[in-house]
């Protein structure tokens, strides 16, 4: 069979196509020689040149030298009258202006077709002269193009717009000229014609709002009557509607109008606009949906696609508008054009009833392997939405996934759908065992790393809650036998996770790490040796902060270097922590306090408006016995210079004002920092709930902007001012006075429970709360006052700023009592809500 | 599959190609720099077209985020493309003019023994359907007129029959539309 076919090629090669098959550059550009004789022979000159375009389009490239001598060779052939040679004469000027130099030489012969009578050469010709052209050349035949513009050819008029809007880029000076010739062309009765015109009235006029406004207007009302011309106003419409929502509703007439024109192009450009424009409501998009429904019965391929592709970006949107034509995209499921088919699939998995799933699944099963990845991924993230929606689906739609895992395909592609069912695993309780299982038979044969890494972390985090963790350990175990260096350091990690947390596994976990020691990586033997030590000191709350706290911190991605030990999961939070305590530290007055060890920094609050003109912002700083509350201010006005600022509180019972540290001089744009030093009350309870009224104190002079030097050197601190204004407020006028104290009336402070509680990430919350034992547990009672559980557990956490350990965050849809977990170090608690 | 309206503009069309029935390129023309910088990734986009095309007859596929319509015929495929966001019934009419032009330019015989011997007109009508991305004709007939086909190689029975057909159909079109 195979070779009948190559017989059959060679004979046809034989024939004309033989011309063509084996052309190579020297020898043809050897051929063009023959342009230099007189008289011309047109039918060869004719082929030579072809062979010469036809090994340009093959992508053959020809230098400069070659480039210019074939240029110039080209030229001797406008001595033929042939019209077939002249047309390819034109092309090929076209093709080689790009590199050959020195073309403008032909710009004479050019204008002489281009004003000549032929009006087979004349459109030709000034699309070959405008690629030629430069702006300082463009002027000299600027009047040529007018004509051409407004001639009553319609092939010669488009030329002229088509060329002129190539010209825009380089001299769009020059072309805002013809404004008034593109109008004339614009009323022409061709439908190219008018179509160019606008588009070129656009072009000129698209960064004046007013004028394209007026345009638009113009032509609708003139009932254009060619479809592309029309299609072109819809877009410039939509522009318009885009740029400013809250204009009229004419454009939306006109859409809709469009609506019902004669042609489909325009339909379907106004359904897709009105698609696609952010104000659409439901309202508009009724109109729009019941056209692309008529479109899905079409037999044209490509209409039947542009219409599922637009419905399935509104089912995205609003997939109750689009459950209307649930029934004919049901029948575009068995299309011959799969990406017409996948695109029904998944709009109807948007817009469809819980019961269809299981048959739509079975089709797309069907066809799954035909089509593109890019649609894949399409099918997947559809799948993924379902996930969310219906729940209790999980068993088919997963089955189905670990299907697509099984199959070929990109990385992009099997990790948005790992990607899936992991969310899935996280989402839904009840499908978390089996997804385990896909997974693990995922990674049996997967070949990308990531993947794998991911997949070996969600294991390690997952597997030891479940029922049954020692079916996880042969397929993590398979890997460090099997996979590259990575792949295994991750297992190790994983196993090691297994072995903290399941009590009956630890001991063969020991031997399998104690085999993991004999790795060739330095990492895998590293980690096992690390873990190994660590679990065979059989201690809960040490294995609980180097193997599980770490391990949330690793994330599973690859890494290279060794995994560090000292590597302790609040390391961000303490580099800040131990950068403000060094700052406050170096404050001479606060260093020489009795202030000990800092346990927290809060982060900045505003006291200000962001854009008034001076900006408070406050950081508290816990001590076990006090607060030292750091005012940082900043001074926006260039022009004035503000000394002595100091912050005034009015402090509540209990608390004690240990010492003030005033700012002496803030500059413009540099912060200057205030602190205060408050001794805390020694009832806890008190000290959880402090507010203090807050008075920014200081004196303004007026300076020079660029040197920052005070304007006048007076003295300052008078005493008559009376504050009675939240505002900055001032007794005298600026003439008799230029300087007086300032009062700025701040925000208060808050010091509240969250302020002196510590997050940090507990990895086995149960030994950790077990260990602390019973004598430091208080059970208190609260009504909260929120609707929801998922909301007051949000609350909750965002309130005393901890965070929930085992993914205690998550709330069960439907359940009434929910255990929330909250790691705390405190100074003096540990807490625990429930709900 | 980005939702936003891009600027509107004339440049609709981002490549023409026509390939033999093994994937080789006959006649190509790329106008946007921005996605074809260079001949090679025309290659290879064209190489994963034809493998995606040439079983699955179905006139319209997207692929690396452009539209590719086609359509084949004998040992010929015919290939337009325009970007994710673009109309796609603008794209079939020029897709059907280069389609029907070379067509009436081979006297029916799309196959590529004729077309390679009409090479040159047949680059001619490419350059009047398409002129750096602008569609410059949309109709057949208007391209087959202007890349001016040597009539009198046309039998005079056929040549009669055909144009008055076409003018037929044209005036019939042209009423219905009114």
């Amino acid at each position: 069979m195979n070779s009948m076919k190559r017989d059959k090629k060679d004979e046809e090669e034989g024939g004309g196509g033989g011309l063509f098959s084996s052309l190579d550059k020297t020898t043809v550009l050897q051929e063009a020689r023959l342009f230099n004789e007189t008289p011309v022979n047109p039918r060869k000159c004719t082929q030579i040149l072809t062979k010469i375009l036809y090994l340009l389009m093959q992508g053959e490239e020809l230098g400069t030298r070659e480039a210019t001598d074939t240029f110039f060779a080209m030229t001797k052939l406008f001595q033929s009258k042939d019209i077939v040679l002249r047309r390819m004469v034109y092309l090929g000027i076209k093709e080689l202006s790009t590199v050959a130099e020195d073309v403008i030489i032909v710009t004479s012969s050019l204008t002489k077709d281009m004003t000549g009578k032929e009006d087979l050469y004349r459109a030709a010709a000034i699309r070959a002269l405008c690629s030629i052209t430069d702006s300082s050349m463009l002027q000299s035949i600027e009047r040529y193009m007018k004509q051409a513009i407004v001639d009553k050819s319609p092939s010669v008029s488009s030329a002229g717009l088509v060329s002129s809007l190539h010209l825009m880029a380089s001299s769009g000076e020059i072309i805002r000229r013809w404004v008034n010739e593109a109008q004339e062309a614009a009323n022409s009765d061709n439908m190219l014609v008018q179509y160019h015109a606008i588009g070129l009235l656009y072009a000129v006029r698209k960064t004046d709002r007013l004028a394209v406004i007026k345009l638009v207007s113009k032509y609708t009302s003139l009932a254009v009557r060619s479809p592309f011309a029309t299609c072109m106003l819809i877009r410039i419409a939509c522009r318009l509607m885009e740029d400013d929502p809250d204009n009229d509703s004419t454009y939306q007439d006109f859409l809709e109008s469009c609506l019902r024109h004669k042609s489909e192009m325009v339909i379907y450009e106004a359904a897709h606009a009105i698609v696609n424009l952010k104000r659409t409501g439901a309202r508009e998009l009724s109109p729009a949906v019941s056209v692309l429904q008529l479109f899905c019965s079409s037999p044209k391929a490509t209409l039947r696609f542009a219409a599922v592709r637009t419905l399935n970006k509104v089912a995205m949107r609003q997939p109750t508008a689009v459950t209307a034509c649930n029934l004919d995209l049901e029948n575009l499921i068995s299309d011959s054009n799969r990406s017409v088919a996948t695109l029904a699939i998944t709009t109807l998995l948007k817009t469809g009833a819980e019961s269809s799933i299981d048959r739509l699944m079975k089709q797309i099963a069907s066809f799954v392997s035909e089509i593109s990845d890019e649609f894949k991924v399409v099918v997947v993230q559809a799948i993924r939405a379902l996930c969310v929606k219906f729940p209790r689906k999980h068993g088919v739609l997963m089955t189905f996934l670990s299907s697509l895992l099984r199959e070929e395909g990109g990385l992009d592609y099997k990790a948005a759908i790992a990607d899936t069912l992991i969310t899935i695993i996280e989402e839904n309780p009840e499908a978390k065992e089996t997804g385990l299982a896909h997974l693990c038979e995922f990674i049996e044969d997967c070949e990308h790393t990531a993947l794998a890494v991911r997949i070996l972390h969600l294991l390690g985090k997952e597997g030891p809650r479940t029922n049954k963790p020692s079916r996880y350990i042969r397929f993590i175990y398979n890997r460090v036998i099997l996979e590259n260096a990575c792949v295994r350091a991750a297992a190790v990690s994983a196993l090691a996770r297994f072995g903290a947390l399941v009590d009956e596994l630890t001991t063969n976990i020991l031997v399998l790490l104690c085999r993991c020691e004999m790795d060739s990586d330095d990492e895998v033997r590293d980690r096992a040796a690390y873990y190994r030590c660590i679990l065979e000191n059989q201690d809960r709350s040490l294995s609980s902060h180097f193997i599980l706290n770490e391990f949330q911190e690793g994330e599973g991605e690859p890494r290279e270097g060794m995994l560090m030990t000292e590597k302790k999961p609040s390391a961000v939070t303490k580099t800040r922590q131990e950068t403000l305590a060094q700052q406050l530290l170096n404050i001479p007055a606060l260093a020489a306090l009795p202030l000990g060890q800092l346990f927290k920094s809060s982060m900045p609050t505003d006291l200000t408006e962001s854009e008034t003109e001076y900006v408070v912002q406050c950081i508290k700083h816990v001590f076990p016995q006090h607060v030292v509350l750091q005012f940082e201010c900043r001074n926006t006005l260039p022009d004035q210079l503000l000394e002595n600022v100091r912050i005034s509180l009015e402090i509540p019972a209990g608390f004690e004002l240990v010492s003030e540290i005033p700012c002496p001089r803030l500059e413009y744009n540099t912060p200057g920092n205030v602190y205060s030093c408050i001794r805390l009350p020694d009832d806890p309870q008190l000290a959880m709930e402090g507010t203090f009224e807050a008075t920014m104190k200081f004196v303004v002079k007026d300076c020079d902007p660029n040197t920052g030097l005070p304007d006048s050197d007076y003295g300052y601190d008078d005493e008559y001012i009376v504050r009675n204004d939240p505002e900055v407020y001032f007794l005298f006028p600026l003439r008799f006075l230029e300087y007086f104290w300032f009062y700025l009336q701040l925000e208060e402070v808050e010091v509240a429970t969250g302020d002196f509680l510590v997050k940090v990430i507990e990895g086995d919350f149960q030994s950790a709360w077990d260990g602390l034992g019973e004598e430091n547990q208080v059970t208190e009672t609260f009504e909260l006052p929120y609707k929801s559980l998922e909301e007051a557990v949000t609350k909750i956490v965002k309130f005393l700023s901890l965070h929930p350990s085992e993914r205690s965050d998550r709330v069960q849809a439907g359940k009434t009592t929910h255990t929330l977990y909250l790691s705390v170090a405190s100074l003096r608690f540990l807490l625990t809500s429930f709900l | 599959m980005d939702s936003a309206l891009f600027e509107p503009s004339l440049y609709v069309v981002k490549g023409m190609v026509i390939m033999d029935n093994d994937g080789n390129r006959l006649l190509s023309k790329y106008y946007d720099k921005k996605t074809f910088p260079s001949v090679k990734e025309q290659k290879v986009f064209e190489k994963s077209l034809f493998q995606k095309t040439v079983r699955a007859n179905s006139e319209i596929i997207m692929l690396d985020g452009l539209i590719c319509l086609y359509r084949s015929n004998v040992d010929l495929f015919f290939y337009i493309m325009g970007s994710a966001q673009e109309n796609e019934l603008m794209l079939l009419s020029v897709l059907n003019c280069l389609y029907d032009s070379v067509s009436q330019i081979l006297r029916k015989n799309v196959e590529k023994r004729t077309l390679l011997e009409n090479l040159d007109v047949v680059m001619l009508a490419m350059d009047e359907i398409c002129d750096g991305g602008i569609i410059l004709e949309a109709d057949a007939n208007s391209v087959v007129e202007r890349v001016a086909l040597r009539t009198e190689d046309i039998p005079l029975g056929e040549q009669t029959v055909a144009q008055v057909l076409q003018s037929a159909k044209e005036q019939l079109k042209w009423s219905l539309l009114k």
